[in-house]
């Protein structure tokens, strides 16, 4: 399984195209809360960025404690899928997610990264990366 | 399409209550600069003073804010303080986007608060807050402590003032998330007037796309032409400080007030010199993949065994060029250390820097002294430009609050009109020849980008101010759209009128996208009108016989040429709202 990591933030330069891409191409929404990663500044902007994204937990304390089936594990690779209709937004998902990766909408529906990697091409200076779950050693980690 | 109409909300900061309304007009006024003027009109009072409670303070974006890359501008309309007529001044960071996800297409805000407030909204909020502990405090502190108070990080934008805009200098600015602001004529201090210290805006809402293929292909398209292709890479690699180099050798880079136009110190604060040793690294505006912002750092030794301590700051072009060369200061970081003062005081780099070479050249011809200046003002002496740039945003005294009012206000009470450089306004930094001095005095904005005159004077060395005008007005009427859709200039070349129309129609706006030509002239004309409603009258603006001395590439300003060519452009912007021409365009506005 494949899983996106942001891997170079150092990089960032704050232009918010990548959740622009996920809540267009994914979500079909013009937002950028509603997407699967979402860009803070870490303290005002001349602190830089930092990425709000699914880490691909294993196992998945957002899955565990869904209580209706909706947030469920990924056969393989870590992270989650996400069943729209069996929701029933509780939030429990967001609450239990320790790196606060899980966007609750106004009508406390959730978003989370599903690992397409739709949103590595709209990153113009190389911040994402899309890796299979397997390389624990991923090239760019760590390298600015 | 999101709506075809207007939804704007109108906060009165007296009752501290708002009123959404929906307003007309998206085809005519289209957003920004149009929808602005328009909003004017109808909450506007152009016979009352700049800073009466009641005169609005707007806010506008544009239709395609969000949905297309380097839409990312917010036009802010209002009377100023400067010349106490209707003015506008752009600006990006996050502000376009974070109106657009609060749903408004612009924000109207009347009114005076009892005491120093902060305004918030978002998609579900209103809230005018006390915020009085926060007086006097600078750009950054003040930024630091709402960060703190209102939640939303990465997704709001904070807009806030300084000493300078709390004091009503005619210079203030608005500062927009730290690293952008509206800069020139004064609105930062329409915001002082209104005890409005700071506006935060949560974008926190979204918004359905349309269900078409086309959208997202489009989208893609320029995505890519504006980042894969070369047309950007001027503004992303050394950004617009690239120019220094390229307008020292054309003998156009004001030097020490204007006594030069070309110094070969100029090795020293090139785009280049800045990149290699005083950039940190990049940032970008919201919706922009460009990332032009260039932000650099200052290193101070604050106590003995290497004790030190470190800023950031944005720099460009234009801050270079008013607070390098201008004040004859020529090391990056002594540069950097006199932009990070400005910053904090809420002051417009190009104005404040201007005026201080004129005060520095009064001070050395003996027209002023310490008693006036408090510290000795020497060019290159960037310790003292450092104080006097507090001073300055502080109204200390009485001589900095006249400077403070602009230069030529200082300099009818001290003397040295001749050598102040004020081109309408303190001038932006392209001493390239007349069509520059006569475009920038006389133009809307008083702005280098009101037209394209600087590059016209790079470019050519003809002298037939009919044709002159005709490239000024029809350059006008195009950046009216523009500015309009709020595009951020840089993407011009990327956004012609094709790519702007296949963007329009892949989100239903095609109304917008048809006569666009025509909805550039009506709003130039519109906006002009406004202007003349409240006092602007081309014939009453000087240009200081400073501008007679300088040299060009083309040589010495030949004065007969530009007597002729202001006369014509005068000529030219009043037949832009001629009765006729008015009627023809259908703009029936009345005024208040
Ligand atoms: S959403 Fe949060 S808790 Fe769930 S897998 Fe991703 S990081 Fe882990
Ligand atoms: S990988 Fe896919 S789901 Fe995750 S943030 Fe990127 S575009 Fe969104
Ligand atoms: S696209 Fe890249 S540079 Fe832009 S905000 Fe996302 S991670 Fe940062």
């Amino acid at each position: 399984m494949k899983i996106l990591t942001a891997a170079r933030m150092e990089r960032c330069i704050g232009c918010h195209s990548c959740s622009f891409a996920c809540a267009r191409l994914v979500h079909k929404l013009l937002s950028w809360n509603t997407a699967g990663i979402r860009i803070a500044s870490s303290g005002g902007l001349s602190t830089g960025f930092e990425a709000r994204v699914c880490l691909a937990c294993d196992p998945a304390p957002c899955a565990a404690v869904c209580p209706s089936g909706a947030m469920v594990a990924r056969k393989k690779g870590g992270g989650v899928r996400f069943k729209r209709d069996l929701c029933i937004r509780c939030g429990k998902c967001a609450e239990a997610c320790p790196v606060d990766a899980i966007y609750l909408d106004l009508k406390s529906r959730p978003y989370v990264c599903i690992h397409c990697g739709r949103c590595v091409k709209f990153c113009p200076h190389e911040c994402l990366e899309l890796r299979d779950s397997e390389d624990k050693n991923p090239a760019g980690e760590g390298k600015p | 399409m999101i709506r075809d109409y207007f939804k704007i909300l109108v906060v009165d900061l007296e009752t501290g209550t708002g009123k959404v309304e929906n307003i007309e007009g998206r085809d005519i006024y289209i957003g920004g600069s149009g929808l602005g003027a328009h909003l004017f009109n109808l909450y506007g009072y152009p016979e009352r003073p700049w800073d009466n409670p009641e005169q609005p303070l707007i806010f506008s974006i544009g239709p395609l804010t969000g949905l297309f890359p380097l839409m990312s501008k917010t036009v802010c309309s209002f009377k100023s303080p400067y010349h106490d007529q209707f003015a506008e001044s752009h600006a990006g960071g996050r502000s376009a986007l974070a109106l657009k996800f609060a749903d408004y297409d612009a924000l109207v805000i009347t009114g005076k608060a009892r005491r120093l407030s902060c305004l918030s909204i978002g998609m579900r909020h209103l809230e005018v807050r006390d915020i009085q502990f926060l007086a006097g405090k600078d750009v950054f502190t003040t930024g630091k402590i709402l960060r703190k108070m209102y939640p939303g990080s990465g997704h709001r934008s904070i807009l806030r003032i300084g000493s300078a805009g709390e004091n009503l200098s005619a210079m203030a600015c608005i500062n927009a998330d730290t690293y952008r602001h509206f800069g020139r004529l004064g609105s930062g201090s329409v915001m002082g007037s209104k005890n409005l210290k700071a506006i935060v805006i949560q974008g926190d809402g979204s918004f359905a796309l349309p269900e078409n293929k086309s959208y997202p292909e489009v989208y893609r398209k320029v995505y890519e032409k504006m980042t894969a292709t070369d047309m950007m890479s001027k503004y992303h690699n050394l950004g617009t400080a690239a120019n220094l180099s390229t307008l020292n050798e054309l003998k156009s880079l004001p030097w020490r007030n204007l006594q030069a136009t070309a110094d070969e110190k100029i090795d020293n604060i090139t785009g280049e010199k800045f990149a290699d040793e005083a950039l940190l690294r990049n940032g970008a505006c919201a919706g922009c993949p460009v990332g032009c912002i260039h932000i650099g750092f200052v290193r101070e030794k604050f106590m003995e065994q290497n004790q030190y301590l470190y800023r950031q700051v944005a720099y460009d072009y234009e801050p270079i060029f008013s607070t390098g060369s201008m004040l004859g200061v020529t090391d990056p970081f002594a540069v950097l250390g006199i932009m990070d003062e400005i910053e904090k005081v809420g002051l417009d780099v190009m104005s404040g820097g201007v005026a201080l070479a004129w005060a520095t050249e009064a001070f050395e011809k003996g027209l002023i002294s310490e008693k006036e200046t408090i510290v000795p003002l020497a060019f290159g002496n960037s310790d003292s430009y450092k104080k006097a740039v507090m001073y300055l945003g502080e109204a200390r005294n009485e001589f900095y609050k006249l400077l403070g009012s602009g230069s030529l206000v200082a300099a009818s009470k001290y003397g040295g009109e001749d050598f102040a450089c004020v081109l309408g306004q303190e001038m932006a930094g392209y001493a390239t020849g007349e069509t520059f001095y006569v475009a920038e005095s006389l133009g809307f904005r008083h702005s280098h980008l009101d037209s394209s005159a600087y590059s016209w004077d790079q470019k050519h060395d003809t002298k037939d101010e009919n044709e002159i005008c005709d490239v000024l007005i029809a350059e006008e009427s195009a950046r009216s759209y523009v500015t309009s859709m709020v595009a951020c200039l840089f993407g011009r070349g990327v956004y012609t009128l094709e790519q702007l129309t296949e963007c329009l129609e892949s989100v239903g706006y095609d109304k917008i996208a048809e006569n666009m030509q025509e909805s550039g002239d009506r709003i130039q004309a519109l906006r002009w009108k406004t202007r003349f409603d409240t006092g602007y009258n081309p014939d009453k603006i000087k240009i200081p016989k400073r501008y007679l001395n300088v040299t060009t590439w083309k040589g010495k300003t030949d004065p007969v040429f530009l007597d002729r060519l202001k006369e014509k452009y005068a000529s030219r912007i009043k037949e832009l709202v001629s009765a006729e021409s008015l009627k023809n365009l259908k703009i029936d506005i009345k005024s208040k």
